[in-house]
């Protein structure tokens, strides 16, 4: 179960790496959304992949680590509102620069 | 605590100058004399203690961890100078009132003054290091301000850019080595320091210890080759150069090597140094005084000649010399701030500095004439004045040292030979500017006396050159007794009397007199002498050296920063790679010693569509409505590895934000609908691959690696305590909302701040509207499908219930604030979608911006509930209920928080989205928020 996990996330990083280096801005969007996976996964395996041990103390134990989870659901959330922010940001760039090409040179911005 | 006010009073004082300005021309100068002269007046109340031997401390801890406290001493030292900062702060701040122009509002100029004033008084006052070394810094800035203080000339820009340069830069150095010197004794208390010079001595750091903190005495006290910022400082208006750059701040280097003199000095490093900078300083400063044509820099390179033989003065590292070089601290004080003073009133009454232009001045100002003449001779050291005094101590002291063995007769002689420069400038003073014949051109012609009140001060310090130089014992005596014993401990036997007979120092001082008057009365030849010497500015190769420094950073940043997004991000990805890949290439296995747990068929499964998601979405990532599904796919896996692995919350978030990702990428796809290919070089693409699987690679790498070996966590604590202290089941939520409740808090925060910038980007922003999508088709005529719209009504208030269940269970079941506030945006966005932005906002009038400040408020004002009752921010309560019916309830003040994040991320949500959506719809002109917000 380890090198599934492991494998999972090598190929979100991967994939997103691929995609954050494009030359357009929604594929860099694409990109950034795929690395919140695999750095949230990244994060919640760091905790240990326990089943059936859900940090609820109504229940019995044992527990799994409740740190990690909630760590990242925060992160999950941020995760959105920069997601958000960045495709306002391109929407923007492609208002003020006529395109949508991360590099594109603008005339006067 | 009356010590404290001390300081206090100054730095409080500051805010009123600027306030109370324009109520009248002296408003301002009486606000801060009203300030400074409380403190003197403490000041005194508590000398008493001082001077019987007890000295006032205080102590606050500040940082403990790291040693800073506020810790404060009026030891005799530091009432020597704090007596001087705020005597001749009083006098400045009068002289100030009427140097300025009539029409100048003065709040900007007193509140700095003061502000300096207080700084100064914080380096003199401190009993540690670090706390010194902050209110050095704090001189350096408000000395910055100051000399900036006619900020639209480019000489006064000019001049305080360096000095803070300068300053700056001496007192990151002196911080270094406060740094070491606080290690190597044990303690950052200067009293208990005092103690240890031993210690401090023998150690190994001993010599890089002290050349730091040299470096920001000699630094502030203009030592060469440091010296060049003071001259550029004379860009200050002359208040400023009379108060900072002669009298205080200027010997706050001198202070630092009398403050530590116990601890330093004694060796022969400290000797040849401190000695040798001191000496050529004197020397130096004193041949270039002699040569200035400006009154004021005449004036600034005298200051450095005698900060110069005060440092000298502490490099011969004996007791005498100690004495000596604080007595010439108090008499330069007196002396030069007249001067400037005097060469304020000159400059004011003429309008120009230039002294071959000011001639003759005896016949029209003979007052001020004969205030600067005295001051003038006290500067060359004519007996009868007090500068006389120190001189002779000094003359004394160059004769009886022994360091230089055979050749120890080269320092009398070079102390002779600088003391006939003063002398000689000081006569190009006196006769130059009152004699001379008649004025060349000046602005304003004849001059004048100046008001009546201006020349109070100087009276009051060229008096005081007599009273000293006439009775020194009477006058200055305890006060030089009570700081030597600040400096030493123990005072030692010194004979303060005009008349010592003839002796060594007497026939230096008369040699001195003689050979300056020769060297001013062949002015002539010197000149021309000195016309041939090709002497280079200290100013003019700092700035080559900044310039350079200039052309490399913007050399390295033109190479950086060429705006290429994608260099950057790929420089990002390859130093991280770099720096990921060390700790594997050290040779340590990758795998750890754990075994692997088993695969079952379900989660192999899950994770073939995970990999089939995310590459699909690679490999079509030009059609970007695949790309959004194939993300959507990825994320539904994900929420199924969290419900596995145990983390029912993460999945209900990761499922709610799937949605809003969705919309979102949605809306944003009707702008930037993709299209044709990126048509880049092959072998970028490779590239990128390779890079991609490298990082890929590398971050499954560490996954394993981690994931093989044993693991600690400090959950231990949350489970066991998440009942008892944060009152809730879900421990999950019990640390976002309790245990790490400030995090929580900053984190909304962010979400606030990053809607609040995606409506700022939005406004405004027109981006024209697609007539048909990608492949020409027109787009569909019914904007909101009656289907969708009857269908999503009735879903609104279930979906809210669900969404305040989800937010009441969440601290004891998976569930709470996050969730809840996306649960219920996604219900709204439900509504704008289906029935349309105009439809919808009609009939909820909700502002959103105020649901997600409402849940800032809400959840920051739940924290400083605590405060209320006395616990620190943050501090969860609990409140237990017999209720009817209802039965046994457990409310916790956590609650109300999650509330709070409820409130922020359900405004977040659709501030985002319904301004996201509106975009499309700019041509049916639908103000989303009320028309007093849209303003």
């Amino acid at each position: 179960m380890e090198v599934l996990v492991a494998v999972s996330v090598g190929i979100l990083v991967a994939c997103a790496v691929y995609l954050l280096l494009r030359a357009r801005s929604f594929s860099v969007v694409f990109g950034l959304v795929l690395l919140s996976y695999g750095t949230n996964l990244f994060l919640f395996a760091m905790g240990r992949l326990n089943t059936n041990q859900v940090p609820l103390t109504s229940m019995p134990g044992p527990y799994t680590d409740p740190l990690p989870q909630a760590l990242v659901l925060t992160a999950i959330v941020i995760g959105f509102a920069m997601t958000a922010f960045v495709v306002v940001l391109a929407l923007r760039a492609r208002g003020i620069l006529g395109s949508d090409k991360v590099d594109e040179k603008g005339s006067d911005v | 605590m009356l010590l404290f006010f001390i300081l206090l009073l100054p730095l409080l004082g500051a805010a009123l100058p600027p306030l109370v300005a324009h109520w009248g021309r002296d408003a301002a100068p009486l606000a801060a004399a009203v300030f400074s002269s409380i403190a003197l007046a403490l000041l005194f109340i508590l000398a008493r203690h001082t001077f019987d031997g007890a000295p006032p401390e205080l102590l606050l801890p500040w940082v403990p961890a790291l040693g800073l406290e506020l810790a404060l001493r009026l030891d005799g030292l530091g009432f020597l100078f704090a007596f001087i900062i705020l005597g001749i702060g009083l006098l400045i701040i009068f002289y100030a009132r009427y140097y300025f122009p009539a029409e100048k509002r003065l709040g900007r100029f007193y509140g700095l003054l003061l502000l300096f004033q207080a700084a100064m008084l914080g380096v003199v006052l401190s009993d540690n290091l670090l706390l010194l070394a902050t209110f050095w810094e704090l001189t350096s800035v408000s000395s910055f301000l100051l000399i900036g203080y006619g900020f639209r000339a480019a000489e006064a820009r000019r001049g305080a850019r360096i000095a803070l340069a300068v300053t700056g830069a001496g007192g990151f150095a002196m911080l270094a080595g406060f740094l070491m010197l606080g290690h190597m004794a044990g303690t950052y208390r200067i009293s208990e320091l005092l103690a240890l010079g031993e210690t401090v001595r023998a150690h190994p750091w001993y010599v890089p210890m002290l050349l730091l903190v040299l470096a920001g005495a000699f630094t502030k006290s203009a030592q060469f080759p440091f010296h060049f910022w003071l001259p550029g400082a004379m860009a200050a208006p002359t208040p400023v150069s009379a108060y900072l750059h002669s009298a205080t701040m200027v010997k706050a280097g001198v202070f630092l090597l009398a403050r530590l003199f116990p601890v330093l000095s004694g060796t022969d490093t400290w000797f040849f140094i401190v000695g040798t900078a001191g000496l050529v300083t004197l020397l130096y400063a004193a041949y270039l005084a002699l040569f200035q044509h400006d009154l004021k820099g005449l004036l600034a390179y005298s200051t450095v000649s005698h900060l110069g033989l005060i440092t000298l003065l502490f490099g011969f590292g004996t007791p005498l010399g100690a004495v000596a070089g604080i007595f010439h601290v108090i008499n330069h004080a007196i002396f030069k701030a007249s001067l400037f003073m005097a060469a304020g009133i000159i400059d004011h009454e003429t309008g120009s500095r230039d002294m071959r232009r000011i001639n003759g001045l005896w016949k029209y100002m003979p007052h001020t004439a004969l205030l600067a003449m005295v001051a003038a001779a006290s500067m060359a050291g004519v007996p009868l004045l007090n500068g006389f005094l120190s001189k002779e101590m000094f003359f004394a002291e160059a004769v009886h040292q022994e360091w230089l063995g055979a050749v120890n007769w080269v320092l009398p002689a070079l102390a002779t030979l600088a003391g006939a420069f003063a002398v000689a400038y000081s006569l190009r003073f006196i006769h130059d500017v009152f004699f001379n014949g008649e004025p060349v051109d000046l602005p304003i012609m004849p001059p004048h006396e100046p008001p009546r009140w201006m020349k109070i001060p100087i009276e009051v310090l060229v008096t005081l050159c007599i009273l000293v130089g006439v009775l020194p014992a009477f006058v200055i005596k305890p006060l030089l007794d009570v700081a030597a014993a600040g400096v030493l401990g123990a005072v030692p036997h010194y004979d303060l009397a005009v008349w010592h007979g003839i002796s060594p120092p007497l026939i230096m001082s008369l040699v001195a007199l003689l050979g300056g008057t020769l060297v001013y009365t062949a002015r002539r030849w010197v000149f021309m002498f000195h016309d041939r010497i090709p002497l280079v500015d200290g100013s003019v190769i700092f700035e080559r050296i900044m310039a350079g420094v200039y052309a490399a950073a913007q050399a390295l940043n033109a190479a950086m920063d060429n705006g290429r997004l994608r260099r950057y991000v790929g420089a990002v990805i390859v130093i991280a790679l770099l720096l990921g890949m060390a700790p594997f290439l050290s040779g340590r296995a990758l795998l750890g010693d754990l075994s692997f747990t088993a695969v079952d068929g379900v989660s192999a499964v899950a994770a073939l569509m995970l990999a089939v998601g995310a590459i699909a979405s690679v490999l079509f990532h030009e059609q970007r409505l695949v790309v959004i599904i194939m993300l959507g796919v990825v994320g539904l896996v994900i929420t199924l590895a969290f419900v596995h692995f145990s983390a029912p919350d993460l999945a209900l978030t990761q499922i709610t934000v799937e949605v809003v990702t969705t919309v979102l990428l949605l809306l944003a796809l009707f702008f930037l609908p993709g299209g044709a290919g990126d048509r880049e070089p092959r072998m970028r693409h490779w590239g990128d691959g390779v890079l991609a699987v490298l990082a890929g690679t590398g971050v499954a790498a560490l996954v394993l690696g981690v994931l093989t070996r044993p693991y600690e966590t400090i959950a231990g604590y949350y489970l066991a305590n998440a009942k008892p202290i944060g009152g809730g089941d879900n421990v999950v939520n019990v640390i976002l909302v309790d245990f790490r409740g400030f995090d929580t808090l900053g984190e909304i925060t962010v979400l606030a701040i990053a809607a609040t910038g995606i409506y700022a980007m939005l406004r405004g922003l027109g981006l024209g509207l697609p007539q048909t999508d990608t492949v020409g088709r027109d787009w569909s005529s019914e904007r909101h499908p009656l289907f969708l719209a009857i269908l999503s009504r009735p879903l609104l208030p279930l979906a809210l219930l669900v969404a305040i269940y989800i937010l009441l269970r969440g601290h004891n079941a998976p569930g709470g604030g996050f969730i809840a506030g996306l649960i219920a945006g996604t219900a709204l966005i439900l509504q704008y979608l289906a029935s349309g932005i105009e439809w919808t906002q009609a009939r909820l009038r909700l502002r959103y911006f105020q649901v997600a400040g409402a849940g800032l408020l809400i959840a920051a004002l739940t924290g400083a509930a605590a405060i209320a009752v006395g616990r620190p921010y943050l501090t969860s309560g609990l409140l237990h209920l017999e209720l009817p019916i209802i039965g046994e309830l457990e409310l916790a003040s956590a609650m109300a928080f999650d509330l709070g994040v409820f409130f922020a991320v359900l405004g977040v949500v659709i501030i985002v989205l319904a301004h996201l959506g509106r975009l499309s719809r700019l041509d049916v002109p639908t103000p989303l928020e009320t028309p007093e917000e849209a303003r």
